[in-house]
């Protein structure tokens, strides 16, 4: 029995190595008929599968305009998920088309991991939580405090250099995962939480006394948070990057998934026309797609603004205010270069 | 001579004393508590510690259990229910045990075979967390996932007759045949890729028989090279011919969306069977006396055994993909199983060794004598035997693996702990934890239970034998 | 293939390499190193072509530059300024740490539980039974993260110490302090320093090298003296009185050197956010700790038990015919006996227990699977190179205790003649 057992699975192993790589990424991902989008095992209003498995949140939202986009299907995407520690080295491998998972833009992720980033979906900066009973106001006042911290991230180098710079201490608590940091920190065994401000506000919603607890004003850190893809494939790079200004772009025009339709049948400003496919210009056969790419891909979750209110916004539990992720006709950073 | 006794015997009892009742402290209950709990002063120091921890425990657990919450939705529902009691909230269990077993595999929702089946009309019904789908919930969860389901059963039913004697012999087909129907029944597809594959044995077997004749070698030249040829070039043309004509095929479903225990079990049984093979020859290996050989397996088995499994499991993930042609890519679970079966390799290798060892010399002595040759004498004599003795030690080593692959959490396989911190990612079960490691850790008790249990009865019929 | 040396007799045919017995080992040796050559030759040539793809390339030089990230529980000195190779220094003295505590707590857990298994108490037997079958069946990565989560949520907040009616208080006259964030105990301070020894990469402080040796010598002086007593007992009958002195050798030269030295104990206090002073064993150290101790207590208990039962009943017999209490019996008779049957299985234990500390990071435990092999890796991306040195380490760390385990199990080993 154990020999037929063996050679089974090598011949299953073969016949899988057999789909290797050889083409661009968008033909593989058109031959394949599925988008692989690495997303983190979970995090509240980014992505976490609910009760049915469906994954749902911010970047997952990215992964799905992508797909219909480049696949005609915001469905057809299937979501990996990576930790920290094996996120860069999936994307790098092929294993994933593109990273979707709140990963901070640096110059040697870029230059020296060989990643190219698509742009940034959301402004983050890294913050620090603590309980308001603690009675203090100010990151400066942490002397001496026990921080939990998520390893593998960039937050512990943020971290040891803001002490060392303000000449503090601390004791780092390094936690795997955000469920247990959260665990930690509710149960007293670190003073303060530090991660990204966006997520240390998705933890606090869930708390059961989230007005006990005050995320501190100093902002320690900037974290450009935004897919990336692997080096070596501009045209799949430019796809991703699009997408991502089509949507942003989108909620500069007033495109939203309700008036989608009657925008596509031909509007007064030809910018819309050609971002809709309802003009001459055929935008998508530049990066090897057709003429309704940036249609499906707005139509799937609706622009940057929708999906941001619908997964992270204020009126979600995280309750997030847009500030620098407005569009920068409103004070904020979010600007698509033109569609042109 | 009676006698005699009668006439110097003052007094002679002619009937028999009524029993008495045996001393209160050698009857019933108080014996059996002098002589099982209070026998010394040591022992019944112990027994009142013992019986402080128990009292303790289920003082500080008894509430918690006892406030148990089954109908929430909820973190947040549950905390209101219980209004600051201690209770365990169940409800997480109820609303996500289909993924914590079966991971996020599609479901089959034929909604006529579902109501069918369990009398629920999905027709109506929006999903999950409609009523009448919770209602469905309980026994039609195996119907919605029926194809892990029925691998599930065919796995019990394929292990029977390897695991004991009394089944007839001809039942380890079918045992033969599972891997190639699971396989199907999981990922899906074409019937005809698994058949095809399973049709290179015979191809195999075939070739070894006609060229038998000529001569052994290159009946094992041939019994290697036929199937070969088979499985690269035959296989799939006819294949796909056959599969034009009678198409037979599930849906097809990738290991990405497995899940949960089902991962835990397909990595741990199929690590544990694709390492046998590979075991014993490593094991013939280290006992070969030709040095080259001995000294190479000698090697991998001890690297293998003085290295964490994670780190292994580390290589799959992060460095197998450097090992491999550049362009090569696939499956992480693939990927897992192949970094798994080499692990399990090394430490099977070790338990037939044992089993080699624990062989009487004679047996070594007697195949010798017959004038068998090395691989006759192995395959006929020894290894039927060393294999048989080296069931329990096999089954200890699959608890083990079943264990160590929770560690796949850490490369962000969903296995159950995986899954137990997305669920917590989820805004209604932000904060439980307890409840699902409590769940979990049941699950896998009652495998690996079940399982060191058969062991040990394995191992106490093994032992009369000698007797 | 011309033949230079032919073998004397017969002529050599190239058949011979597979008929002939004496020389078909040789070719089947030739073949299978050919084999493994090309094979490991693919490998690494599939690994050179991928690098070059991926334009890397493999260079330990990441080592000397600065790690950049701080380590919570350090033996050596070490900043977030150290270089890298520092943090895997750092992290292999966390694992080893772990591994030597477990090792010696599991020992005693599996050696206590497998001989009370064997109790004649029912409570006692069937609670060690219990113990030992819920350990032994749920995987040790659940226990470990269990642990950990109970003795966050069971154990108080530094703050509960605060203020004017604390509800926790400190243990053994305000010496200890259990929080949830870990146990601080008091620490050992002289006020007369000896300065400290430089080995390299560690330092140690001269007065617990001076404190080691003293203790080492009146361990052997008072050998000494039992040794005397024996050779007065043999030769008179007579044992002469030694406790007095025993006792004096045993503690007078440490004591006095305490005392010079200036020795005193240093208490932990509550002082801003955490205590401070003192020693301080983190949580996610306990959590291990426990963990593995009590994981891989109940497989040595089984251990023992097997050991215990695998000696034969005559020899109890033997040994209560001679008038031996039971747990004399157990003492002197059937441990001794049992250990040669229970060592074998003790060192794979210790085996998995050095293993087993690389799930630390479960639990945020700095090892060296979360330095080397976790942030270093993770901020460098240079995971050849890390995963390379991690393997070896374990490796090395995995054959030095094996090695050093067998050397042990060969001396108590029955000499059979």
């Amino acid at each position: 029995m154990n020999k037929t057992v063996f050679f089974g699975a090598m011949t299953a192993a073969v016949t899988l190595v057999a789909g290797a790589a050889s083409a661009t990424v968008l033909d593989e991902v058109k031959a394949r008929g599925e988008l692989n989008c690495g997303v983190s095992t979970g995090v509240n209003g980014f992505s976490a599968p609910d009760s049915a498995g469906e994954w749902q949140g911010f970047d997952v939202a990215v992964c799905r305009a992508v797909a219909a986009a480049v696949l005609g299907d915001p469905k057809k995407v299937k979501f990996v998920t990576t930790t920290g520690q094996t996120r860069f080295t999936a994307l790098a491998s092929g294993e994933i088309d593109m990273l979707a998972r709140n990963t901070t833009w640096t110059l040697s992720r870029d230059a020296d991991l060989k990643f190219t980033f698509a742009g940034v979906n959301y402004y983050d900066g890294q913050g620090f939580m603590i309980n308001k009973a603690m009675g203090v106001s100010s990151a400066k006042e942490l002397d001496g405090s026990t921080v939990c911290i998520q390893t593998g991230t960039t937050t512990e180098l943020n971290l040891a250099d803001y002490f060392k710079a303000n000449n503090m201490t601390y004791e780092p608590v390094p936690i795997e995962t955000n469920a247990e940091a959260q665990q930690q920190y509710l149960a007293g065994a670190c003073d303060v939480y530090t991660t990204d401000a966006s997520g240390l506000a998705a933890t606090r919603a869930t708390f059961a006394d989230p007005e006990n607890h005050a995320l501190l004003p100093e902002i320690i850190s900037k974290e450009p948070l935004g897919p990336l893809v692997a080096h070596g494939d501009d045209q799949w790079a430019d796809i991703v990057r699009w997408t991502m200004n089509a949507l942003v772009a989108a909620e500069e025009l007033g495109i939203t998934s309700a008036n989608i339709e009657e925008l596509s049948k031909g509007t007064a400003n030809p910018e819309v026309d050609r971002m809709l496919g309802s003009s001459e210009d055929d935008l998508g056969a530049m990066f090897g797609l057709d003429k309704q790419w940036a249609k499906r891909a707005i139509a799937a979750n609706g622009n940057y603004g929708e999906i941001f209110a619908a997964n992270i916004g204020e009126s979600t539990p995280i309750g997030l205010a847009r500030g620098l992720n407005a569009l920068w006709t409103q004070g904020g950073l979010q600007y698509s270069p033109p569609f042109r | 001579m009676s006698d005699t006794h009668s006439n110097t015997a003052a007094y002679v009892r002619d009937t028999m004393i009524p029993q008495k009742a045996p001393p209160t402290g050698q009857v019933g209950a108080v014996r059996w508590l002098t002589e099982n709990l209070f026998s010394g002063p040591v022992n019944t120091i112990l027994t009142l510690l013992g019986v402080a921890a128990v009292y303790f425990l289920f003082v500080h657990l008894g509430p918690w259990f006892q406030n148990s919450i089954w109908n929430a939705n909820s973190l947040a529902e549950c905390r209101e229910i219980l209004d600051g009691a201690s209770g365990a909230c169940w409800g997480v269990i109820k609303d996500r045990w289909h993924q914590l077993l079966f991971g996020f595999y599609p479901q089959y929702t034929d909604p006529a075979i579902i109501s069918a089946l369990t009398g629920v009309d999905l027709a109506t019904a929006k999903g999950w967390g409609d009523a009448s789908v919770e209602a469905e919930k309980g026994f039609g969860v195996v119907f919605r996932y029926w194809r892990p389901s029925l691998t599930f059963i065919l796995m019990v039913a394929a292990l029977v007759p390897v695991l004991f004697d009394a089944i007839p012999r001809k039942a380890l087909w079918f045992s033969a045949a599972f891997p190639f129907l699971a396989f199907w029944l999981l990922w899906g597809g074409s019937i005809w890729f698994p058949v095809f594959a399973m049709m290179g044995f015979a191809v195999g077997y075939i070739a070894f028989i006609a060229l038998q004749r000529i001569s052994s070698l290159a009946a094992t030249v041939g019994a290697v090279l036929a199937p070969v040829i088979w499985w690269f070039f035959l296989a799939e043309p006819i294949g796909d011919a056959v599969a034009s004509a009678i198409p037979i095929s599930l849906v097809p479903i990738q290991s990405h969306d497995f899940g949960g225990f089902m991962i835990s079990i397909i990595i741990g049984v199929t690590g544990i069977a694709l390492s046998l093979p590979i075991g014993i020859l490593l094991a013939l290996g280290r006992q070969s006396d030709m040095p080259l050989v001995k000294w190479i397996c000698v090697g991998f088995i001890e690297f293998i055994r003085g290295v964490p499994l994670i780190t292994l499991l580390f290589t799959a993930s992060l460095l197998l993909n450097y090992f491999l042609p550049p362009g090569t890519n696939f499956d992480i679970v693939l990927r897992v199983i192949i970094m798994v079966t080499l692990f399990a390799a090394a430490y099977m290798a070790e338990v037939i060794r044992g089993g080699f060892a624990a062989l009487p010399r004679g047996q070594y002595e007697a195949a010798d004598a017959l004038g068998l040759d090395y691989w006759k004498s192995q395959r006929l004599i020894l290894l039927p035997q060393v294999l048989k003795i080296s069931i329990p030690g096999i089954v200890n080593t699959f608890i083990g693996l079943f264990k160590d692959t929770t560690l796949v959490v850490f490369i962000g396989i969903l296995d159950p702990i995986g899954l137990s911190s997305a669920i917590r990612a989820d805004s209604n079960w932000n904060g439980i934890f307890m409840e699902l490691y409590a769940f979990i850790a049941l699950c896998f008790f009652i495998f690996c239970f079940g399982m060191s249990r058969y062991s040990q009865y394995l191992e106490g019929k093994l032992k009369t034998d000698h007797h | 293939m011309a033949m230079t040396s032919e073998p004397s007799g017969s002529s050599f045919r190239l058949s011979m390499l597979i008929y002939d017995t004496r020389y078909r080992s040789i070719t089947i040796q030739i073949l299978f190193l050919f084999l493994f050559m090309a094979g490991f030759a693919w490998l690494v040539d599939n690994t050179l072509a991928n690098l070059a793809q991926k334009g890397k390339d493999i260079n330990f030089g990441f080592l000397g530059s600065r790690a950049g990230y701080d380590i919570n529980q350090m033996l050596v000195n070490y900043t977030n300024d150290s270089s890298h190779a520092r943090a895997w220094i750092v992290g292999l003295l966390n694992t080893l740490v772990l591994a030597v505590a477990a090792c010696a707590s599991a020992t005693v857990i599996g050696v206590i539980a497998g001989v009370l298994r064997l109790s004649k108490s029912w409570i006692v037997s069937k609670i060690m039974t219990v113990y030992v079958e819920i350990f032994r069946n749920v995987p040790l990565l659940l226990w470990i993260i269990v642990i950990f989560a109970v003795l966050t949520e069971i154990t108080p907040a530094p703050n509960a110490f605060r203020g004017e009616n604390p509800t926790s208080s400190m243990f053994f006259f305000d010496s200890v302090a259990i929080t949830n964030r870990g146990t601080y105990l008091p620490g050992a301070l002289f006020d007369r320093s000896l300065g400290d020894i430089n080995l390299g990469i560690v330092s140690v402080s001269t007065n617990y090298i001076v404190l080691i040796a003293l203790i080492i010598a009146s361990i052997w002086g008072y050998r000494a003296l039992q040794r005397k007593a024996g050779v007065v007992q043999e030769a008179t009958g007579v044992r002469p009185v030694t406790w007095w002195k025993s006792a004096l050798i045993l503690i007078a030269p440490t004591l006095i050197a305490l005392l010079a030295m200036g020795f005193h104990l240093e208490y932990p206090e509550l002082k801003g956010f955490n205590f401070q002073g003192g020693s301080y064993l983190r949580n996610s150290f306990i959590a291990m700790w426990l963990a593995l101790t009590l994981y891989t207590g109940a497989f040595i208990a089984e251990n023992v038990r097997a050991g215990i039962l695998a000696i034969s009943k005559g020899q109890t017999e033997a040994a209560f015919a001679l008038g031996l209490r039971p747990n004399r019996t157990m003492n002197l008779v059937i441990l001794p006996q049992a250990l040669r049957v229970i060592i074998p299985p003790l060192i794979s234990q210790y085996l998995n227990i050095t293993k087993n500390t690389s799930l630390a990071i479960a639990v945020g435990y700095m090892d060296l699977r979360a330095t080397l092999g976790g942030i270093t890796l993770n901020q460098t991306g240079r995971e050849l190179e890390c995963m390379l040195l991690l393997m070896m380490t374990y490796l090395i760390v995995s054959l030095m205790i094996s090695g050093a385990m067998n050397v042990y199990n060969n001396s108590v080993k029955l000499k059979e003649r």
